[in-house]
C-alpha cells in the first residue's frame, strides 16, 4: 500500500491531462511553427492551449510564455528583466532555490520573513528602492504552505521602488488559491504543470503586455522571441487540461482536502509529544500539513515511514537526494532542534480520507521508536 | 554505498546470501571536492547499483559529525604539527558510530562496507583479519573496532581480490565495474591539495629547518605541511640526507637528521584499542604503521612498541596496529 502525501514535490497526472497529451503525441505530432497541414494542427492545439492558459492565469493569451518548467519561468523572469534593465533584484528569504539562486547570480537582496513564515513587509521596504527593477515574493510557500501577501508587497513596490516589477512564483499556489486574482498586481507570474496534475517539464510565465524579458534560452526565435525551442505541444496541452480541470474543482478540492489537513495535523499533535506546527494554518494552503517533532531526524523519520508505505518529505532534497538543513525553516527562526526533526506532509486532489488514517498511525509510532532508540 | 566497485559488489553478495538490503550513501563532505566519495556523480552511482540490484537507497546526510569528527580534528593535529589519519577516524566516528546507531534506529541487524577486511567468529567473540587481497587490505583504518561494532560489521569482499571483485561487478553488469580506486583525503581536492585546504582552514606558517644541533640548514614554507620521516622540500641542499625528526609547530621549527637519527627501537602509543582484548608483553606482533606501510617485528610493554631492528620513527599522530599474522589484534595512536 503506498500513501502518497508528497504533492507539494509532484502529483500524479490528471486523467484529462493524460488524455490530451497522448492524442499529441501520437497523431498530431506536427511542429506548430510550419506552414503545412500537419503544422497547423500541432499549432490549432498550442493556440487552444494558450487561450486556457491565459483565462486560469488571469492574463491575456499574448502574455503568456510556456517555458520547460516552474524553475525556467522563474529564472525568464528575474534574469530576462535584469539583463534589461540592470539593477537591484529583490527576494525573499523562503523562496524556491529557482529564485533565490536566480536572484543570488545577479547579487540580489534577500527580505527577511516573520516567524509565521510571512514576508517581513517593514524589512522589505528598506530593501526597496530606485535602484530595484525585479521584486520577487512567492505567492505560497513550497516547504510550509504559507500564503503570502502579494497585493501588500505591490504596493510597497510601487511607492518605494517604482522601476521594479514585481514577479511572483505561483507554482505552489495554483492547485488551491485563485492565481488569476491573487496575483493580478503581479507583473510576472510563474507556474508548474506538474504540481496541478500536468506533466512534468512543463510551467509558464505570465509576462503582462508592456514587461519586457529578454530571453535566456536562444534560437529560433519561438514565444515571440521570449522562447526559443520547438514547442513541447502534448505537455503544453496536457498542462492547459489539468489547469482547467483543477480550476472548475479547486473550491470543491479545498474544500475537502482543508478538513482532511486539519484532521491530520491536529490528530498528530495530540498523539505525538513534543510536536509543533510550522506557520500559522490560517495564513497556509490547505494541502500543507508540517509539523516538527523534537528529539527525532527526518532522515531517520522519513525511512520509517516509507516503511510503513507512507512517502512524505522534510526540508528540500539536493542533487544528490541529502535533506538539505531546510533555508526556509532556518530563515523563520524555528529551533535547530526542531528544524531537524521537520515532516511535511502534503495532501492533494487524490487525497483520501484512509491515507489519513494511515498517516495517524504510522507516523506517532515511528516517532516513538525513534525517540526510545535515542535513549538506548 | 560510496559509489565505488566495492561496496557495490558487497550489496550484491549480500542479496545472494539472502540478506534483507538497503543501500546506503553518506553524504559527509559539503565543500569542493573531487577525489572523494560524496560528489553528486558518486552518489549517483550508487543509487544506480541499488535500482539494479532491486534494493532501496537512501542518503543520510552526516556533514555536521564529519567535520565535528574527522575534518576539525585533521586540521588541528596538522596546526599541532602531527600527521592525523582521517581516514580511519571516519570509520571509527561515522561508518561505525553515527551509522551504526541509526541502523541500530532503524532496526537493521548489522551495517556492511566495501572494506578489504575480514570478520571471523568464533565461538561468541569476533576475529578481525586482513583482506584476501593483501595489496588492497584495508584492515590498517578498521584496527579500532572492538566486539560491539564487529558483531555488526559485515565486509563481503574482504574474501576477494580486487580483480575478482572488478570481475563479479562486470558480470552484474554494474556501472561501477571499471571506476578507479578513490585516491587520497575525500575532503582536499587534487588540485588544491593539503596546501590549499590547511591554508584557509588553519593558516601556514613558514618555519626554521635546524640540524640536531641547532644550526639552522634550510627554510619551509608551511611547518604545519612538514611530516616526520619526510625528506623533501627540507631546504638542505647537498651532503647527507635530511629527514624530518621533529615538528615543533608552536616555535615554527623543524628537526632534521641523518637516517640513523631518524632510526628508533620504540614508539609510544596513545588510545590504544584491542579487537578482543589485549595481547601478552611476551607475544611477538607485527606493527603497520601506515596505511600502505609494511609491517615489521615487534613486541608491546606496556605502551610502548619495541622494534626488534631500528625503524623509522612514526610521525605523531598516526596510527600503529598490531597484528599476529594477518589478525588484526588492534593498535593505538604514536605519541
Amino acid at each position: 500500500m503506498t500513501v502518497y502525501l508528497d504533492h507539494a514535490a509532484t502529483t500524479p497526472m490528471r486523467p484529462e491531462a493524460v488524455e490530451a497529451m497522448v492524442a499529441l503525441l501520437s497523431e498530431r505530432f506536427g511542429n506548430p511553427s510550419g506552414s503545412h497541414a500537419v503544422a497547423r494542427e500541432a499549432n490549432k492545439s498550442l493556440e487552444e492551449a494558450r487561450d486556457i492558459v491565459a483565462a486560469c492565469l488571469g492574463a491575456r493569451p499574448g502574455e503568456v510564455v510556456f517555458t520547460g518548467g516552474g524553475t525556467e519561468a522563474d529564472n525568464l523572469a528575474i534574469l530576462g528583466v535584469h539583463a534589461l534593465r540592470p539593477g537591484a533584484v529583490v527576494c525573499t528569504a523562503i523562496e524556491h532555490h529557482a529564485v533565490l539562486h536566480a536572484c543570488a547570480a545577479v547579487d540580489g537582496r534577500v527580505a527577511p520573513v516573520l516567524p509565521s513564515g510571512v514576508v517581513d513587509l517593514d524589512r522589505l521596504a528598506d530593501l526597496l528602492g530606485p535602484d530595484v527593477t525585479v521584486v520577487s515574493v512567492m505567492l505560497a510557500n513550497n516547504e510550509v504552505g504559507t500564503v503570502e501577501p502579494l497585493d501588500d508587497v505591490a504596493r510597497l513596490v510601487r511607492e518605494r521602488a517604482p522601476r521594479a516589477v514585481l514577479h511572483t512564483d505561483a507554482v505552489q499556489a495554483f492547485p488551491w488559491l485563485d492565481v488569476a486574482s491573487l496575483a493580478a498586481t503581479a507583473d510576472l507570474v510563474a507556474v508548474s504543470a506538474h504540481k496541478f496534475g500536468g506533466p512534468k517539464g512543463v510551467g509558464a510565465l505570465v509576462v503582462r503586455d508592456g514587461v519586457k524579458v529578454a530571453p535566456i534560452i536562444h534560437g529560433g526565435g519561438q514565444e515571440r522571441d521570449r522562447r526559443s525551442g520547438t514547442h513541447n505541444v502534448a505537455g503544453i496541452a496536457a498542462m492547459a487540461a489539468a489547469m482547467q480541470a483543477t480550476v472548475a474543482d479547486r473550491e470543491a478540492t479545498v474544500a475537502r482536502v482543508a478538513p482532511l489537513r486539519d484532521r491530520l495535523a491536529d490528530g498528530l499533535l495530540a498523539a505525538v509529544p513534543d510536536s509543533a506546527e510550522t506557520g500559522d494554518r490560517a495564513t497556509k494552503v490547505a494541502g500543507n500539513c508540517h509539523l516538527s517533532f523534537a528529539g527525532v531526524e527526518s532522515e531517520a523519520l522519513l525511512v520509517l515511514l516509507d516503511g510503513d508505505g507512507i512517502c512524505a518529505s522534510a526540508g528540500s532534497a539536493c542533487t544528490s537526494g541529502a535533506l538539505e538543513p531546510s533555508h526556509v525553516l532556518t530563515a523563520m527562526g524555528l529551533p535547530r532542534r526542531r528544524a531537524l526533526g521537520s515532516l511535511r506532509l502534503s495532501l492533494g486532489t487524490t487525497t483520501s480520507a484512509a491515507d489519513v488514517d494511515a498517516a495517524l498511525a504510522a507516523v506517532p509510532a515511528a516517532v516513538a521508536r525513534l525517540r526510545e532508540g535515542e535513549g538506548g | 554505498m560510496s559509489g565505488g566497485v566495492d561496496s557495490s559488489v558487497a550489496a550484491a553478495l549480500l542479496l545472494e546470501q539472502g540478506h534483507d538490503v538497503v543501500g546506503v550513501t553518506l553524504k559527509l563532505w559539503g565543500g569542493a571536492s573531487d577525489s572523494g566519495c560524496c560528489s553528486v556523480a558518486d552518489v549517483e552511482d550508487a543509487r544506480r547499483v541499488a535500482q539494479q540490484l532491486g534494493i532501496d537507497h537512501w542518503v543520510f546526510r552526516f556533514t555536521d559529525d564529519f567535520d565535528d569528527w574527522v575534518v576539525a580534528p585533521y586540521a588541528a593535529a596538522h596546526a599541532a604539527g602531527r600527521t592525523p589519519n582521517p581516514c580511519l577516524e571516519c570509520n571509527r566516528h561515522l561508518k561505525f558510530g553515527r551509522l551504526l546507531r541509526r541502523a541500530d534506529q532503524l532496526g537493521f541487524d548489522a551495517v556492511a562496507t566495501g572494506h578489504h577486511a575480514r570478520v571471523v567468529a568464533a565461538g561468541a567473540r569476533f576475529h578481525l583479519w586482513r583482506g584476501a587481497d593483501r595489496a588492497k587490505d584495508q584492515s590498517y583504518v578498521l584496527h579500532m573496532l572492538g566486539q560491539a561494532e564487529l558483531d555488526r560489521c559485515r565486509f563481503p569482499v574482504g574474501e576477494l581480490t580486487k580483480d575478482e571483485v572488478r570481475a563479479r561487478a562486470r558480470v552484474l553488469g554494474l556501472r561501477t565495474a571499471d571506476k578507479p580506486d578513490s585516491q587520497d583525503v575525500c575532503f582536499v581536492t587534487a588540485t588544491g591539495g593539503r596546501t590549499t585546504f590547511l591554508g584557509s582552514r588553519i593558516g601556514l606558517h613558514p618555519g626554521r629547518v635546524v640540524d640536531t644541533d641547532g644550526t639552522e640548514i634550510g627554510r619551509v614554507d608551511a611547518v604545519e605541511l612538514v611530516t616526520v620521516g619526510q625528506r623533501r622540500g627540507l631546504g638542505a641542499g647537498g651532503g647527507e640526507k635530511r629527514y624530518a625528526l621533529s615538528v615543533d609547530t608552536g616555535s615554527a621549527t623543524v628537526v632534521a637528521g641523518s637516517l640513523a637519527d631518524l632510526h628508533t627501537r620504540t614508539v609510544d602509543l596513545v588510545d590504544l584499542t584491542w579487537v578482543d582484548g589485549r595481547p601478552d608483553a611476551s607475544d611477538a606482533v607485527v606493527v603497520q604503521s601506515s596505511a600502505h606501510g609494511s609491517p615489521v617485528e615487534a613486541t608491546l610493554e606496556g605502551s610502548t612498541v619495541r622494534f626488534a631492528e631500528p625503524q623509522r620513527r612514526v610521525a605523531p599522530g598516526q596510527s600503529v596496529v598490531l597484528y599476529r599474522a594477518a589478525e588484526v589484534l588492534g593498535g593505538g595512536t604514536a605519541a
